[in-house]
């Protein structure tokens, strides 16, 4: 991907730039045998950082399986699963800097926590609690949006208010296949490249959106060829290759950075599980076509190759194993405790100060309890 | 899409209020002068602009051109294209793209060019301008401004003339406000403009050219040293009477005003409240009113069926039910789409029609 070094270089007289296309194929540096191959233009990542990754790897799975457990147990009201998909959730997390900003989705539980978020602040919307339960401030990561596409305005609008203060902000915001259909993914990446803001949007195309295969949302070449109708670089990527990842997005978000401008990141990986527990992805798949992603496994290759350099061992395994352990053992051990919710939170956030029919209405929910509370 | 229409009505005269004493001293030292609705909100914003260097304004057309109707002309000029703006023509992107400046330290102030062109932003104002305080627990607070031009009585094409007061006034988390005075419109803007809540600011179109005696540097100075009462959540007598209260905001109040006069010929008294901010909706101040009088018409130009106007009504008959002489009515825009040019005054609630459903209020059953 060559980063134009402003705005106007995007537009030719008489054709378009080509170089703002995608690769032919997704940029791999790890094949799923665990074989590194040169790239002419990503460098593979530093191996150090590499383990470090697949350390995120070892838990994001973790997490992942905790979290199906749950929802099994009804201690999670549904969790939309990124098994399979953790190579684009840990390089997600691990390309920004602090004062970056991350955009999530439902399906982005484990890239949020690997931003650092706690686990069960994360939880907080899927146990049924509130609808969202971390300070988005406190690590720069907002909301997970449930609607499609939606947050990718809000990327945006972040990106373009610490541009006008002059701020080193990146803004890496997230969607998937489905939602590139969605008239606010058009209206996102083109006000950020008219506006000329560093937002790089990450496009996770894991072949689904819920039933709906992605040849019945789009017949473009790749999603990341939409990328030059809004005259910003497009890019795609083996989406289980977490060094192909950490190296596209991490040249992505440095050239944001350096006033490069958006980017459109697309990585192509699987929705390994159903859309979500209460879905029955039988109904419009074949186990079949699941099967032939198994062998391409974001964690297996990595394994793989990092186990060829000795950097990985047996003992090393068993401690990453363990650290992992320990995320779902605090997650499993929190989630089995039944938190209390205030009912009275119900109208404390809704303006910045009760309206005086919400006061009414608080005081007519606080005195139904308290009636309940005295005959009980 | 295209806006057809940039024109605004023939000028009317903005409802005279009861004569303030201070305001009248502020005149006799001159500084007062006939000012058009436009202009008040024109300087709203400027004066918001140079008090906080986080408020922006942007939108279609708002740069050079000035606004479709001139609201923010001279803004760009004067403040530079860093502060306000033209994006691209599409009103998610406008809207969604203030919500991440409003999370981001900024007080965006956005202009969606007509009523009915504020449909494409209505996702990201109801499942996100109206709900993200209330999701991250006011964690993150949206104060910004969502400023539509709105309502009709222009003669405006399709789709320039809707009340969509409604939509935004049922989405709890907005605040939803709708000036009818030259005064009010400079000092509710500049209070939404300070509010942390996101506020959907209707503009009335046919009283942008309207125009009242007032003093602007003075609403500035009590704006400013917070002098000047609060405007949010209040609603206000806009004439004193006795008979009947007129209940009406935005494009109606000067109708009702006008109705008002013209029963006062007839020797019928009548109240007229002006609502003004339709969320947080003021019961006290109305149904005071109604309390006093007994009768009470709700006028607005939306249509009735499940409105504003349903609504006020359905407030001051559970309110107020022992003081009232007659049922609560309704004078509202018929339940159609919103007329062609030709037809709209058979739509519009008028004088006439407001007269006729006073004199239905039961007056032979006694009171």
């Amino acid at each position: 991907m060559t980063i134009p070094t402003n705005s106007d270089s995007t537009r030719t007289e008489g054709g378009v730039d080509t170089q703002l296309l995608p690769s032919p194929v997704p940029v791999q540096l790890i094949d799923h045998h665990g074989e590194a191959h040169p790239d002419a233009r990503y460098a593979l990542p530093d191996p150090q950082a590499l383990l470090a990754g697949y350390a995120r790897l070892i838990s994001g799975r973790r997490i992942n399986d905790q979290a199906n457990a749950l929802v099994r147990q009804g201690r999670l009201a549904v969790y939309p699963s990124s098994h399979g998909q953790e190579a684009c959730q840990v390089s997600a997390a691990l390309v920004l800097q602090s004062q970056d900003w991350l955009f999530p989705t439902y399906r982005d539980t484990v890239a949020v926590i690997t931003r650092g978020v706690d686990p069960l602040e994360v939880f907080t919307l899927l146990r049924g609690d509130w609808h969202s339960g971390y300070d988005p401030y406190e690590l720069h990561v907002a909301p997970q949006a449930t609607p499609l596409a939606t947050q990718l305005l809000h990327a945006v609008g972040v990106a373009h208010a610490a541009k006008l203060r002059g701020e080193d902000t990146v803004v890496l915001a997230l969607c998937g296949d489905g939602a590139t259909s969605e008239g606010d993914f058009h209206e996102a990446l083109n006000f950020a490249a008219v506006f000329h803001v560093p937002v790089v949007f990450f496009v996770q195309n894991n072949e689904y959106a819920i039933s709906v295969p992605l040849k019945n949302q789009s017949v473009a070449p790749s999603l990341a060829h939409k990328a030059i109708g809004y005259g910003m670089p497009g890019e795609r990527v083996d989406g289980n290759d977490l060094a192909a990842l950490l190296s596209v997005l991490g040249a992505a978000v440095d050239s944001a950075r350096s006033g490069g401008g958006p980017a459109l990141i697309e990585a192509h990986t699987y929705r390994m599980q159903a859309h979500t527990n209460a879905d029955d992805a039988t109904r419009y798949r074949a186990a079949e076509d699941v099967d032939k992603w198994i062998p391409k496994d974001p964690i297996s290759r990595l394994r793989t190759y990092l186990r060829g350099l000795s950097l990985l061992d047996d003992a090393v395994e068993e401690q990453f194993a363990a650290e992992a352990e320990a995320v779902a053992a605090a997650i499993r051990v929190g989630l089995n405790a039944d938190v209390e919710v205030d009912p009275q939170e119900l109208f404390a956030h809704v303006y910045t100060q009760k309206t005086a029919q919400l006061r009414e209405q608080a005081d007519l929910l606080r005195d139904e309890l308290s009636r309940e509370a005295v005959q009980s | 899409m295209t806006q057809i229409s940039e024109r605004a009505a023939a000028p009317v005269e903005a409802p005279a209020r009861p004569a303030d004493p201070s305001a009248a001293e502020s005149t006799a030292r001159s500084a007062a002068t006939a000012v058009t609705f436009a202009k008040a909100l024109n300087t709203a914003l400027a004066d918001a602009m140079a008090a906080d260097s986080s408020v922006l304004m942007f939108g279609e057309d708002v740069g050079p051109l000035g606004g479709v109707f001139r609201i923010t002309d001279g803004l760009t000029a004067r403040f530079g294209p860093g502060r306000c703006f033209d994006t691209p023509l599409a009103e998610a992107g406008i809207m969604g793209m203030a919500v991440g400046m409003a999370m981001n330290g900024m007080r965006p102030v956005v202009e969606m060019q007509f009523d009915a062109f504020a449909y494409p932003a209505f996702e990201q104002v109801v499942s996100h301008v109206a709900k993200l305080p209330n999701r991250t627990k006011g964690r993150v607070l949206l104060p910004m401004v969502i400023r539509i031009p709105y309502a009709g009585g222009i003669g405006g094409v399709e789709h320039h003339c809707d009340s969509s007061e409604s939509y935004y006034a049922h989405t709890p988390g907005l605040t939803v406000l709708a000036p009818a005075t030259v005064r009010d419109a400079y000092l509710m803007l500049r209070e939404a403009i300070a509010s942390p809540d996101p506020v959907v600011f209707l503009e009335p179109k046919k009283l942008y050219w309207s125009k009242e005696v007032v003093d602007l540097g003075e609403l500035r100075r009590a704006f400013e040293d917070g002098s000047a009462p609060r405007t949010i959540g209040s609603a206000v007598v806009a004439r004193s009477g006795t008979d009947a209260t007129l209940i009406a905001y935005g494009p109606s109040v000067p109708t009702a005003m006008a109705a008002a006069a013209a029963a006062a010929e007839e020797g019928r008294s009548l109240e007229v409240i002006d609502v003004r901010s339709l969320v947080p909706f003021d019961d006290e101040t109305v149904c005071a009113s109604v309390r006093r009088t007994g009768r009470a018409v709700v006028i607005a130009e939306t249509p009735g069926f499940a409105s504003v106007a349903a609504e006020i009504v359905a407030r001051v008959q559970e309110r107020c039910f022992h003081s009232l002489a007659a049922p609560v009515r309704r004078v509202t825009g018929f339940d159609i789409p919103y007329p062609a040019p030709k037809l709209e005054h058979h739509f519009l609630p008028s004088v006439d029609r407001i007269l006729d459903t006073v004199d239905e209020l039961q007056w032979e059953d006694g009171q």
